[in-house]
């Protein structure tokens, strides 16, 4: 292998590659082979255990082993099992199922039909989010194409295996994602998560044993069986299988979408694949697992990429988010923003979610404006620990892991926050100090006309002073001076 | 389309389908046509590929060469969208970056007409799990 | 039967398979606290959403820590629920709670009978960390005649919204919005009397805060008592009695009929009635009703309705105009004993005594809130002057007797005045499921056979189980009966009757679980069913006692019928008597 290439298309093997509204493309790169293949020379069993040999991990998030969550959904004996694809991708700047979606919805379809082999299921259902118009036209297009070959619907290739698939759309809720949660949506319920067990795979859509997995582990499904378990499992580490597919994003000059084998250095994917920090600013840190994820640094540069490793150094795989932080980022506002977004996700049926995440917002807030003193970061630390601790579902377990590892990795950034007021990225507003420099003002008062506080005084063609009491820290007059004699401290 | 009734019929059908694409499609085969592939996923309609595609169709048309001109989905190459992969006869792939109508005109009377290197070309930074 | 063993505490305990965590351990003297939880397992009602959080408990190899509410015990499970980690988050949780919610504890209608304030007493949270920079959610203030709901004051236990959509399969409770703005409302937050809501009051009824309480009227009755130019007379319903006590700290089960009257009197109403008196004229006209539909039906009449549905419960009697208006001419057209009292004092009580109609005031004692949207019906008045004028419930009554300073528990038994506070035994057991039914079927069988009835108690129209049914034989007429407490079970049977398949001729139907012993006006059962059995024995109790069991018995509804109204389901009757209903769905407004 070429030491300098670092990805591998496994997932987005055929994105870009085929026109995903003409299933013939599809097809003419194996699509269905792998369906067709189990379908009809294996037992069910025998796929399961392919699967599992595999080591494939759901890359939703949870990372829990694949293989055993078909043979839990297909031990369960019921008249009737679903297939369900999560497609509900809620992470903020995260991607990476709409692009496979978009650009090989087929990989999906195969994938379910298989599963649905493997457990018994004659139905299946994508959750996927309105707000994927494109992705949704595909799939439609895609199921009718493959319904037209007898891909899908009734005795599929003449086996007796009939299996057919439905979209749900999701209206936007990020807790949706989660798959009790999701099931309940499909059900036309109020979107929230019911404490497990039961299991989907025991008791899930209309209280059947329900199969849930992600896009991008679905579309992982025909490759292994294409090119063997046994294949599929070299790549990766020793307990993470396979590629993981990111979505890059944030001060890194390549944005986009990265697949590379597990076990891959933050380092790089960041700085090689990434191609580095924009405007060579200083890498400060990165943020993966989405909203519910933690804010790694420097130390965690050369960590190899896999489901535990993230977890121990304080973050998750999650979903596959990866945002890039440079020295211009204050990590406190850095939590503030993840939690604003939890406090607007959650579903509000537990109180450590639906109250606590909001008290951690206020605080970082109240931090923020300088107003915190050091029992705040006491507090703050408590608040995380029991929300992580007692909250229901994945979402509240782990919405304070920004705070906490903010706390963990940068302690220092909040301590200035609350000891010296200052705020080293110079983001926080309320922390910062607009001031003139008296020899570069050469009293024009142009600032002080346009202070809307008229917080400016100083005689014409005399340097001007900023009263401190009256700043909001707008920074109107800092814009307007033409002589640079503005600075904030 | 016609329904397929075993596996047998499936596999018949991607072979058949793989010459068909392989005709248009085969960098080996200098008698073939030029193909053109403009990445239509959300990232690429957005950056405007919409555009770029209906200018190569109508560019290509007017100008009087053999070309095919096909969407597939995004790269994942966000930052420098709108991506065309474009396959000349006998030569490998390549996929440019940042392509607008004036770029796509440029890839057309350079590239594609004369062989001639045009800015913007995204080196393969990936292995395809064929590689491995 | 399988079970498991586990240690609780380090208590080894063995239980059923199945069994939570939270019981298990209350089984074995370990008080785990809840907040959001609620079982009454005899009446398949429970309600475990596991959204407070205040039940965690550590299990050994466990990540996070589990609701012991909804966590099964599995074999080996060593579980530990109070060790420094599970007591700082339960703490930290409760002091989440707290920290959106209202503080005017002291002025809060649940003060004193509060989950939510025992839980902060029990846990010693003595401020609330933050409290400077919390933004407190709040809500529009809903007013409806029976029922407020002040939601600044949820807690998102869920427990209304089980109540109203599993058991009572109402639906106009649900949660809606988002994190921090969830809350539990009716759709689109309308306001309740623009829902489906049929006042049933069973979401009051489990309220564990000041959400969602009464209206109350006791300070308009108080007016009324002050003014001298006015005669006010009360009627309690039978259910009172058997739960009025518990208010006053004594035995679930007490019968308190004498000392309730006594106090009334020291309150200052000027005649203290009885609604069972209501209870025995409704069996006359039901009876009478029931006795005239069957013999047409007998008789080959095929346009005549049968099964008859009971009509004395005015949760019910919404419900049915809400969600089964086709079948509005089913059910009985006798008013309920409530409005029957009403007019018969404002009528011909007010007569007897010359007492002006606008100078009388008629107060209920109820254990039921839809009994408050009731008597402001518009067909229950007389020119803008209701037949009722107010309705208390049991827990009004009980703080009024407090607020009045008098010691209920050292009052002595009195009596109730006379002519309409005299009442049989079949009026008492109104108060409990199946009680209407039998009190019909004394007093129909005599009417039917004329024969008389020797055998009194119908020990197979009684019990708790959601919907019954029993056949007495008639002289030969097998007359079959149907019976369902909880909405959500009287839905089953008038599904049942749309479809054409039931089998019943008369069916009781009462909205609350175990009828009005268990009414949302009742002392609150914080989630205790033994307490609903006891109410309903010492209904039976006072039947057993009493010297007259059937209504037709009752001498002074035969001095009311000889000299007023002349004969059940006279002209006369039926003006005073009966009444119509109105299809509902019309007030229901769905949209934003």
């Amino acid at each position: 292998m070429d030491k300098k290439i670092k990805q591998l298309r496994l997932v987005l093997r055929n994105c870009g590659f085929i026109d995903p509204e003409n299933i013939d493309e599809a097809i003419a790169r194996d699509a269905y082979l792998s369906m067709g293949k189990v379908i009809t020379e294996m037992h069910p069993a025998e796929a399961i255990k392919i699967v599992k040999e595999s080591g494939l991990r759901g890359r939703g998030g949870g990372g829990f082993p694949t293989g055993l969550k078909w043979e839990f959904a297909c031990n369960n004996k019921a008249d009737r099992k679903y297939v369900v694809c999560n497609a509900d991708e809620g992470d903020p700047g995260a991607f990476m199922d709409r692009s496979v979606l978009e650009g090989d919805p087929h990989s999906v379809i195969e994938a379910m039909a298989i599963c649905a082999y493997c457990i018994g299921a004659g139905e299946g259902l994508i959750y996927i989010r309105a707000e994927y118009p494109l992705a949704i036209k595909r799939l439609k297009t895609a199921i009718a194409q493959a319904r037209e070959y007898g891909l899908l619907g009734k005795n599929i290739l003449g086996t007796g295996f009939s299996f057919d698939i439905e979209l749900r759309y999701g209206a936007g809720a990020f807790v949706c994602g989660e798959e009790t949660a999701l099931i309940h949506s499909m059900e036309g319920l109020r979107g929230e998560p019911t404490v497990k067990p039961p299991f989907p795979a025991e008791s899930g859509y209309h209280g059947k044993p329900t199969n849930v997995n992600n896009v991008e582990t679905l579309a992982c499904i025909p490759v292994i069986f294409s090119k063997g378990a046994d294949w599929f499992s070299k790549i990766g580490t020793e307990r993470s299988k396979g590629t993981k597919v990111f979505a890059l994003a944030g001060k890194v000059n390549n944005v986009g979408l990265v697949e590379v084998p597990m076990g891959t250095s933050l380092r790089e994917v960041i700085f090689e694949i990434g191609g580095g920090i924009n405007n060579d600013r200083k890498f400060k840190a990165v943020q993966t697992g989405g909203p519910s994820g933690g804010c790694l640094t420097e130390e965690h540069l050369d960590t190899p990429i896999d489901f535990d490793n993230l977890i121990e150094a304080g973050s998750m795989m999650g979903s596959g988010g990866m945002i890039v932080m440079d020295e211009d980022d204050c990590m406190v506002s850095v939590a503030k923003f993840y939690l604003d977004f939890t406090v607007e996700e959650s579903c509000g049926k537990c109180a450590p979610c639906r109250i606590g995440n909001k008290r951690l917002y206020e605080l970082l807030d109240h931090i923020c404006k300088g107003k915190g003193d050091m029992a705040d970061l006491d507090r703050l630390r408590n608040m995380s620990e029991v929300i992580k601790d007692t909250a229901l579902c994945g979402l509240g377990q782990t919405s304070p892991n920004p705070v906490l590892s903010t706390l963990d990795n940068f302690y220092d950034e909040y301590l200035a926050h609350v000891m010296d007021k200052k705020c080293p990225a110079g983001q926080c507003r309320g922390l910062m100090e607009f001031f003139i420099i008296e020899e570069n003002c050469v009293g024009c008062t142009a600032c002080a006309r346009v202070c809307p506080v008229n917080a400016i005084a100083g005689e014409r063609k005399e340097p001007h002073k900023i009263n401190k009491g009256i700043c909001i820290k707008c920074g109107a007059c800092m814009e307007k001076c033409k002589f640079d004699a503005i600075i904030i401290q | 389309m016609k329904r397929l009734e075993s596996y047998d019929d499936l596999r018949k059908l991607r072979n058949e389908t793989r010459e068909k694409i392989s005709s248009y499609s085969d960098p080996k085969n200098a008698a073939n046509r030029v193909i053109i592939r403009v990445g239509m996923g959300t990232s690429g309609i957005a950056s405007g590929a919409t555009q770029v595609l209906e200018f190569f169709r109508e560019a290509l048309r007017k100008r009087n060469i053999d070309a095919e001109v096909l969407m597939s989905g995004d790269m994942g190459y966000s930052y420098a969208e709108p991506t065309v992969q474009v396959t000349r006869p006998g030569t490998p792939p390549l996929v440019f970056g940042d392509v607008d109508t004036h770029r796509a005109d440029e890839i057309i009377e350079k590239y594609i007409r004369q062989g001639e290197p045009v800015d913007g070309v995204i080196p393969v930074d990936y292995l395809t799990i064929e590689e491995i | 039967m399988d079970t498991v063993k586990l240690t609780i505490d380090n208590k080894q305990v063995e239980v059923k398979a199945g069994t939570t965590i939270y019981q298990a351990a209350k089984d074995a003297g370990i008080d785990i606290p809840v907040l959001c939880y609620m079982n009454l397992h005899d009446m398949g009602i429970e309600n475990k959403p596991a959204g407070c959080r205040i039940c965690v408990v550590e299990v050994e190899g466990r990540k996070n820590l589990a609701p012991s509410c909804s966590t099964p015990c599995q074999d080996g499970m060593e579980v530990k629920t109070n060790t420094v980690r599970v007591l700082n988050a339960r703490k930290t949780v409760l002091e989440f709670i707290l920290s959106d919610h209202p503080k005017d504890c002291l002025i809060c209608p649940k003060s004193g009978d509060c989950e939510l304030q025992d839980l902060a007493i029990k846990l010693g949270i003595r401020n609330i960390p933050g409290e400077d920079i919390a933004e407190v959610s709040t809500y529009r203030l809903d007013t409806s005649p029976s029922i407020i709901r002040d939601l600044d004051k949820c807690i998102m236990c869920r427990r209304c919204e089980t109540m109203c959509n599993d058991i009572q399969t109402v639906g106009a409770l649900s949660a809606i919005n988002r994190g921090f703005r969830a809350v539990v409302a009716p759709a689109f937050e309308q306001n309740l009397e623009h829902s489906s809501c049929t006042y049933c009051g069973q979401c009051v009824a489990v309220c564990p805060t000041g959400a969602l309480t009464e209206a109350d009227h006791t300070n308009e009755v108080l007016r009324h008592l002050a003014n001298p130019a006015k005669t006010v007379v009360v009627q309690t319903a039978p259910a009172v009695r058997a739960a009025l006590g518990e208010e006053f700290s004594m035995r679930p089960g007490t019968l308190v009929t004498g000392k309730m009257v006594a106090a009334l009197r020291q309150l200052g109403f000027d005649y203290v009635f009885d609604t069972d008196f209501a209870a025995d004229l409704t069996i006359m006209e039901e009876g009478t009703e029931l006795l005239r539909r069957l013999s047409a039906h007998i008789d080959g009449d095929k346009n005549v309705k049968l099964p008859i549905l009971t009509s004395c419960c005015p949760g019910w009697v919404n419900f049915f105009e809400t969600y089964f208006p086709d079948l509005k001419d089913i059910p009985s057209s006798a008013r309920s004993p409530q409005q029957m009292f009403g007019t018969i004092a404002k009528t011909y009580f007010a007569g007897k005594k010359n007492i002006k109609r606008e100078d009388m005031v008629v107060v209920s004692v109820m254990p039921c809130l839809a009994k408050k949207y009731e008597c402001q019906r518009e067909e229950f008045s007389s020119n803008g002057n209701p037949d009722v004028d107010l309705s208390i419930s049991t827990r009004e009554l009980a703080a009024f007797i407090r607020q009045a300073n008098i010691d209920f528990r050292s009052l002595g038994e009195e009596s109730f005045d006379n002519p309409l506070g005299e009442s049989s035994g079949a009026g008492v057991i109104f108060g409990t499921t199946g009680g209407v039914i039998e009190a019909a079927v004394r007093t129909a069988y005599e009417m039917y056979t004329g024969k008389t009835l020797e055998r009194v108690d119908f020990e197979e129209l009684r019990g708790m189980e959601g919907v019954r049914e029993a056949s007495i034989d008639f002289d030969g007429l097998e007359l079959n009966i149907g019976i369902a407490h909880g909405l959500g079970n009287a839905r089953k049977l008038l599904d049942d009757i749309r479809s054409g398949k039931s089998k019943y001729h008369a069916i009781e139907i009462m909205a609350c679980p175990g009828g009005c012993i268990g009414g949302g006006g009742q002392p609150r059962h914080h989630g205790k069913s033994e307490i609903l059995k006891a109410r309903a024995s010492a209904l039976y109790l006072e039947d057993r006692n009493k010297a007259i069991r059937k209504s037709h018995e009752n001498p002074f509804i035969r001095e009311l019928y000889s000299s007023f109204l002349g004969r059940p389901n006279s002209g006369k009757a039926h003006n005073l008597l009966h009444t119509g209903y109105f299809d509902k769905k019309k007030k229901i407004i769905v949209k934003q």
